[in-house]
């Protein structure tokens, strides 16, 4: 077997420390396959050594979690025993070398992630984020990811109800694709990874292994360069026809009591998913790798504990199930082998052709793996109040903003995901949260993912409870109760001390609006080194919020319903243009502070909205975010095809960031006029600031003072931008 | 009536299917695996949405090859009634239960929207609770839904009456020839149609449009 060199040290991403701890783990020189297994294992991607001393800081903990982060997902309680599974990945690196197959792997890979904890996916969602519009790869990799992403949970079946999609230069060299998948279980019927006990036969169930993806986790770990195309065979081809049996063939398995832990083979394939099983179970387990389903002949021990060949799990069985699993697994045509054998020696042992090929300790894996206090240097806040000129008028930059790559519409991406199956969707794309009914109940799910990384650069710590109050407030907005979030944090170097900076600022900002929302963090993932020639990208801390509504028919959407009704905003609008939407799109300037957010005030005006929605009282309700009140309004004329008439409030400030300010806490509701009057009242008495600015009806937009623009100026406007643009028609300017 | 739904590697609209009928008849369909031979005793047999094996090769075409695939075309032959939806639509085309092709759409494009059709023809079990003329909105969620025939089999079609559902001039959303949705075998048995009619069975999911085409079957079938 080769002599580890330095040089082949080096290519597996490890430092000369690390690799000096691996030989005193050992008590010897690794050889080829344990040098590889250790190198997967620890990498940033499966280990998290620069970010798990400040994860801990986030909150897991609420009666209603029964699962928090350490296992494939979250899971949670959402009553009479049923119980939402749910988890949010990246699959950066892989969809910008190969955007489709990225992608659609991400995909499939985060649908095992849940499935294999018992549940049925029933909705999928994704945050994503471009380069500039006018960057050359732009379009082919907007046009591959989502194509990729519904190919894949199009053939599913299960359907893509939402997401985020925003355009920045900082992503120009490094896309970011965040795929959350929710599924439901019975909350009394949940598996687990941990593979207890000896003796236990340990099976391989899916698609055969080839030599596909061998190295994606350290690929993840690592920045990337000119060179990275030459990467592209390290990205994993999905077959999500294989996963779909998979996922029926494993919900089939799951309904007996065969199984005693199960796993899917994700980043580093058969080495993470056999470690992490023997790690959480306390045992040992060994492997025949003459045993592993294969794809290509001479496949070496190093490949197949290296490969991540898609649509695979790894099982361990309770024994003399063998028979009974393997017939379901024969049904639905899929691969079965007993591969190995739980024991109970705590080490991973690898058997190839008679010989033992890798020997060592688990812990040395898991426990062992090195954790870095890394250095971190927080920078100053940007702060400051920028200029802006108050003569433009507020009809034009409306018209104008709407059809931006940031606020256009997403209706080009979303209508490519099959949005309707499974027949349970009842609030589509395009509102604050979509909403996926329980089956078979009136119970509803309401699902979002939100980050606003232009506040997280400016300040990490307001930007990072920004991302967790804007997740919490658009499950508000449809009346459902927020219960808990997945994290999915994307950053750059974390050796970089101001990176570092900016991870920490962001986690500790999660956690502090994590914890005064009541809004654990159940699952989430790490993705770092995202630098292309050492640019970093905007720091992109992407929450997937999950909340629980008691009635969908209950339910508010964004949409004005009738002429008429008195337009209410509850939250102060202050008008804080620092790093608003408005500046960097009118005034050109990516300036100022991020928008304070005040959490005492998140939690009292949204209480009291969530109630108006789940008393039956309101229907139409709006949160306020990018681009301001005045967005916020266009937004529900043209989802409810009315118009309305704006006044501004007594004393506000100027019109400009009175109706383009980012305060956070503000949400806009429209409701009958008496109601209306009832609601302002309530409000006042509740301490709750609230104003009446206008009323809905006609087919313009009209703002006292300022104009008139009519609705269809408008939808035009928003409608155009993306099918023009991917058309090939426009390359719009830089943002 | 009694129903059966053909469940193929793949299929994912077989559960949409099953809730419909079980809300619209009161009773649960029988849920039939590619791979049995033969059918239960069954008024109407629905082939599903989905992606039948993947979709790898045609849309359809492997499915079309199942075990099952006789039986269903024995009940047909029989009289029996055959709904189609979406991939079904694929399989029955490829079943040469009904003529010609689902290509992939006009802007190569997976398209999920609700799509505005007229009625076109009353007389059939599908379509005998609708009016004549009447506008309908089903949703799609397709990417292989352009239907194409001959000059002389649409001819056919047209003049036979055997064209259901057509989209609304401006609301064709693969570039279906004649602007057709839906249509029907000669002896007026089999229905395929492109979008999905299962879908659309409660307020809360968008519309009730898809209620009258089972109304009308279990009307006609018992």
């Amino acid at each position: 077997m080769a002599v580890i060199t330095p040089q082949i040290v080096k290519e597996h991403g490890l430092s000369e420390e690390e690799y000096g701890r691996i030989k005193q783990l050992l008590n010897r020189e690794p050889n080829l396959v344990e040098l590889g297994i250790f190198s997967v294992m620890w990498s940033e991607h499966c280990s998290y050594k620069s970010t798990r001393a400040h994860l801990r800081k986030l909150p897991t903990k609420a009666p209603w979690v029964l699962q928090g982060p350490g296992e494939n997902a979250g899971v949670i309680d959402i009553g009479d025993g049923d119980a939402a599974i749910f988890k949010m990945e990246s699959h950066n690196h892989p969809s910008f070398i190969e955007p489709y197959q990225g992608a659609a792997t991400g995909v499939g890979g985060i649908m095992r992630d849940v499935f294999t904890m018992g549940a049925r996916p029933i909705a999928m969602m994704n945050a994503l984020r471009f380069g500039e519009p006018s960057h050359h790869k732009t379009r082919h990799l907007v046009s591959g990811v989502v194509s990729g992403i519904g190919g894949y949970g199009n053939c599913m079946g299960i359907p893509t109800v939402g997401g985020e999609v925003n355009f920045h230069k900082s992503y120009n060299g490094n896309i970011l694709v965040n795929a959350m998948c929710v599924g439901l279980a019975k909350a009394n019927n949940i598996f687990l990874s941990a593979a207890k006990g000896a003796g236990n036969p340990v099976v391989y169930v899916g698609s055969k292994t080839g030599r596909d993806g061998i190295h994606g986790a350290t690929m993840a770990s690592a920045e990337f360069d000119d060179a990275s195309e030459e990467k592209r065979p390290t990205v994993q081809v999905g077959d999500p026809f294989t996963e779909k049996l998979l996922l029926e063939a494993c919900l089939e398995l799951m309904a007996t009591d065969a199984i005693i832990a199960i796993q899917d083979m994700g980043a580093a394939g058969l080495t993470s998913s056999s470690a992490e099983m023997g790690d959480k179970g306390g045992s040992g387990i060994e492997l025949d790798l003459d045993k592993v389903p294969q794809r290509e002949a001479n496949m070496t021990a190093y490949e197949m504990m290296l490969s991540e060949s898609q649509e695979r799990m790894l099982a361990v069985l309770k024994p003399g199930r063998e028979a009974e699993a393997e017939a379901i697994f024969k049904k639905w045509e899929l691969d079965f082998a007993v591969i190995g054998i739980t024991t109970d020696t705590k080490r991973l042992v690898v058997k190839h052709k008679g010989a033992v090929v890798a020997d060592m300790p688990i812990t040395a894996l898991s426990d062992e793996a090195p954790i870095y206090e890394r250095p971190f240097e927080h920078r100053a806040p940007v702060a400051g109040t920028p200029k802006f000129d108050p003569s433009k008028k507020v009809t034009d930059s409306l018209v104008k903003l709407l059809g931006t790559p940031d606020m256009a519409s997403r209706r080009w991406i979303w209508e490519q995901y099959d949005y309707t199956v499974m027949a349970d969707t009842v609030q589509c794309p395009g509102g604050d949260a979509a909403v996926v009914r329980v089956h078979d109940t009136n119970k509803g799910l309401a699902i979002t993912t939100d980050v606003s990384p232009r506040y997280c650069r400016a300040n990490p710590f307001e930007g990072g409870k920004q991302a967790v109050a804007e997740a919490w407030r658009n499950i508000t907005a449809v009346g459902a109760k927020p219960l808990a979030v997945t994290d999915n944090l994307n950053f750059g170097n974390p050796q970089k001390p101001e990176i570092m900076g900016e991870i920490v600022g962001c986690i500790e900002g999660i956690a502090e609006a994590c914890r005064a929302l009541d809004f654990p963090v159940i699952s989430g993932n790490c993705s770092l080194y995202n630098e292309t020639n050492g640019e970093g990208i905007l720091p992109t801390p992407a929450i997937g919020g999950v909340g629980l509504m008691a009635d969908v028919h209950r339910m508010a959407t964004v949409a004005f319903k009738r002429e008429g009704d008195a337009i209410l905003v509850i939250g102060e609008t202050r008008g804080h243009l620092g790093q608003s939407i408005y500046l960097r799109e009118i005034e050109g300037k990516e300036e100022g502070g991020a928008p304070p957010v005040n959490l005492a005030e998140e939690k009292k005006n949204g209480d009291f909205v969530r109630k108006l929605i789940a008393d039956g009282r309101v229907d139409t309700v709006h949160d306020i975010s990018d681009g301001g009140l005045i967005v916020a309004i266009a937004e529900m004329a043209m989802a409810g095809k009315i118009g309305a008439e704006i006044g501004v409030a007594g004393t506000t400030p100027d019109a400009i960031p009175f109706f383009f300010g980012e305060d956070q806490a503000r949400y806009v509701i429209a409701a009958p006029a008496e109601l209306a009057i009832r609601i302002d009242d309530e409000a006042k008495d509740a301490g709750i600031f609230v104003a009446m600015i206008g009323k809905s009806g006609g087919d313009s937009l009209i703002i006292a003072r300022e104009g008139e623009v009519r609705l269809s100026v408008l939808r035009k406007a928003h409608e155009e931008w993306l099918p023009a643009y991917m058309s090939g028609e426009e390359v719009p300017a830089s943002n | 009536m009694k129903s059966a739904v053909i469940v193929f590697p793949a299929s994912n609209c077989d559960r949409d299917a099953q809730n419909a009928l079980k809300q619209l008849t009161g009773k649960d369909p029988h849920m039939v695996w590619h791979g049995e031979t033969d059918l239960p005793d069954v008024d109407l047999v629905v082939l599903p949405g989905g992606f039948s094996y993947g979709d790898y090769l045609r849309c359809g075409a492997m499915a079309s090859q199942s075990n099952i695939v006789r039986a269903v075309k024995a009940h047909a032959e029989r009289g029996g009634a055959v709904l189609g939806i979406c991939n079904g639509f694929q399989v029955l085309t490829e079943m040469h239960l009904l003529p010609g092709a689902l290509m992939r759409n006009a802007d190569l494009k997976f398209v999920c929207r609700p799509v505005t059709m007229t009625v076109e023809e009353t007389q059939s079990a599908f379509s005998r609770k609708y009016q004549s003329g009447q506008t309908v909105s089903f949703p799609v969620a397709h990417g292989d839904g352009n239907y194409f025939a001959d000059d002389e089999t649409l001819k056919r079609l047209e003049g036979e009456n055997r064209v259901v559902f057509r989209y609304v001039e401006g609301d064709n959303p693969n570039g279906s020839a004649n602007d057709i949705a839906g249509i029907l075998n000669e002896k007026r048995n089999v229905l395929g149609l492109m979008p999905h009619p299962e879908r659309v069975v409660d307020p809360l999911l968008g519309g009730t449009d898809g209620v009258a085409m089972f109304q009308g079957l279990i009307e006609s079938l018992g």
